[in-house]
């Protein structure tokens, strides 16, 4: 169905961008805008989520050039529900912001930069045009490499020069598979490319093709082998740069490979079983990573990796009951990363540090708080009724039905290891006995905040932990969702009717 | 490279290059040329006179912080492309004035996304160098 309105998720994000950049030296104006403007966007991520529900997968042509010569921007259930996600994300990073970034980030436009990646993050979910695809994943670069670097600090550069380095290459795959798939098909609109690319011929550069979007995607979701950047980088910036970091940025990749494997590309066995390959390996490395690092924030950066692996995973077996599991565990992931880095960045406001061997003894200072942390935590893992628990059921009983044994290994090893690894951070900072840290001087220590500022940080992990809190008990419908979400994927025919109207 | 030949020059090429960075935007619609183009042509102008005069006559004839003009074409090119939408088409459609205008020829939205994008290179380009110079 047509409707010219689905694209204002994207534009209200500029016009806040604008607006913002308007004010740009008025940072306590900048705080307002930015937080009443992610209300208003989350406001209308919602209502485009209710009217896909009602109404099935829409449909707009930008500036009425008719696909598949124009860019189309689709909405379907998939598209509109990471939306709202990343509209809810980026409330909360946006109010975590306003208690937690320094006046010096402020004033380097460190707001109009943030909604501007929040945008990026938007288009890259609701565009149905593979080379706009790849400028979103531009933007998204672009404002993710000035949210790295902006304070210029030393960790920070170095940091940010992986990042990009990595991110860059990625980008220039990205860029040549687009080229081949043009000369292929010629064509770039995703659905009209579901028809083509199944009537090509030369069935050898389609797999290469498949490949290079494979390793594309696969070095921006920080899959095994091409992960490395991504904890390099991700413990360097703020705290709240952290949380829609880890949040988001991985997962405008994981989306990105679902969509151009279940579209574009039907994996035949040789790519089914690469994938899955990369999963376990990907579960492996990221847990095994996290066990051994002491940086809460780099325990964090492992657990992305290794929980990418459980979404690649429902990837590479293949049906739709596993790919259910894998949208499922990406909404919670999604809640749950931006939270725990927040949960980082507040246990740092207490503690002045990020070592789990310094660190100790919270639970014994702020017994609520603490309480309040361990729901992100305990989510993480999975401890049944909580939201990580239902997206790793949907994947098991996914690779039962395929009977892939060793799969099933795989995530059981991976979810032990995060436990682990969970409740390991758990003893360390919450219950162990911690000495008395020394003081730092340029550090602002939680008592010395502005109450507003206490709350926003404090209510914001309160907001995202009860929205886990929601997936978790409310698990029913996210996982309806999540199947028509999967069963959407698997058949791609009412979304090239609803883009080529055939 | 404060010698009197150039510095003399710059006072008739400030003018002359920024008339016709404007020339560039308006003929980019179906020749070649455009917002981007006009923009940096527009930006070059200021350069010039900077070279020749030093940064601080330039910032005189600006007057106000250049990195202003990025919202201000941002918006521009926003209010272009979405104006449609009030109208029930959908984004980035072109809205074309019935009747053209005399030497500009035929205004549409496109006009106003392009000066946009020209609005916002000349913010950009001269914030990223005159931020240079004041480091040097």
């Amino acid at each position: 169905m047509s409707n010219p309105y689905i694209v204002l998720p994207v534009i209200f994000q500029l016009f806040v961008a604008v607006v913002l950049m308007f004010s740009w030296n008025r940072k306590n104006l900048q705080k307002l805008i930015s937080v009443i403007g992610s209300l208003i966007a989350l406001l209308i991520s919602l209502l485009l989520l209710l009217k896909v529900n009602q109404e099935g997968i829409q449909a707009m042509q930008a500036g009425g050039w008719v696909a598949p010569f124009g860019i189309t921007f689709v909405a379907d259930t998939f598209s509109a529900l990471l939306v709202l996600l990343t509209a809810i994300a980026g409330l909360a990073v946006s109010v975590f912001s306003v208690g937690s970034i320094r006046n010096a980030r402020i004033k380097f436009g460190y707001f109009p930069i943030l909604h501007l990646l929040i945008m990026g993050l938007s288009g890259a979910f609701l565009t149905g045009d593979i080379f706009n695809l790849y400028v979103w994943f531009e933007i998204i670069i672009i404002s993710s490499f000035v949210l790295l670097t902006i304070g210029g600090e030393k960790a920070q550069i170095e940091g940010a020069i992986k990042y990009v380095t990595m991110n860059l290459l990625a980008s220039v795959i990205f860029l040549t598979a687009i080229a081949i798939l043009y000369g292929l098909t010629g064509s770039l609109n995703m659905a009209d490319l579901s028809i083509q690319v199944a009537a090509v011929e030369n069935r050898g550069l389609v797999n290469v093709t498949a490949i290079l979007f494979l390793i594309g995607f696969g070095i921006k979701s920080a899959v095994f082998p091409l992960y490395f950047w991504l904890p390099a980088s991700y413990h360097t910036p703020p705290p709240a740069i952290s949380a829609i970091f880890g949040g988001l940025l991985t997962k405008v990749g994981v989306y990105a490979l679902l969509r151009v494997f279940t579209l574009i590309f039907i994996p035949d066995e040789f790519l089914t079983w690469v994938i899955s390959i990369m999963a376990m390996l990907t579960i492996l490395t990221g847990g095994l990573g996290a066990l051994i690092q002491n940086n809460m924030r780099k325990v964090f950066s492992y657990l992305i990796i290794c929980h990418i692996g459980f979404m690649l995973a429902g990837l590479g077996i293949y049906s739709t009951i596993a790919i259910a599991g894998a949208v499922f565990y990406l909404v919670h992931d999604i809640m749950v990363k931006t939270n725990l880095f927040m949960v980082s960045g507040l246990i740092f406001k207490f503690k002045g540090t990020y070592s789990m061997r310094l660190l100790g003894g919270f639970y014994k200072e702020q017994p609520l708080l603490s309480l309040l942390m361990a729901i992100p935590l305990f989510s993480l893992v999975g401890i049944p009724p909580l939201s990580g628990f239902w997206g790793k059921l949907l994947l098991i009983k996914g690779a039962i039905a395929s009977s892939n044994i060793l799969m099933i290994a795989f995530i059981i090893l991976g979810s032990f290891l995060t436990l682990f690894i969970i409740a390991k951070l758990w003893a360390a900072v919450f219950w162990k006995d911690g000495a008395e840290l020394p003081r730092k001087k340029h550090i602002k220590y939680f008592e010395e905040l502005k109450p507003l500022k206490k709350k926003a940080m404090i209510g914001s992990i309160a907001f995202l932990s009860v929205i886990s809190l929601g997936i978790g008990f409310g698990a029913e419908w996210i996982m309806r969702l999540s199947m028509t979400i999967a069963e959407n994927l698997m058949d791609p025919a009412p979304y090239i009717q609803a883009v080529l109207g055939i | 490279m404060k010698t009197i030949i150039f510095k003399t020059a710059s006072a008739y090429l400030l003018p002359l290059l920024l008339l016709f960075s404007v020339f560039i935007l308006l003929r980019g619609h179906y020749l070649p040329g455009g917002g981007f183009v006009g923009g940096l042509m527009a930006a070059i102008a200021f350069v010039i006179h900077s070279f020749a005069n030093g940064i601080d006559k330039t910032k005189n004839i600006i007057k106000f912080h250049p990195g202003f003009l990025m919202p201000v074409g941002l918006l521009l090119a926003l209010t272009a492309g979405s104006l449609p939408l009030a109208f029930g088409d959908t984004f980035m459609t072109g809205l074309w004035m019935k009747q053209s205008v005399p030497v500009i020829g035929s205004v549409g939205t496109a006009l106003f996304f392009d000066t946009g994008v020209y609005l916002v290179v000349i913010g950009v380009t001269l914030t990223i160098i005159f931020t240079i110079s004041e480091g040097l």
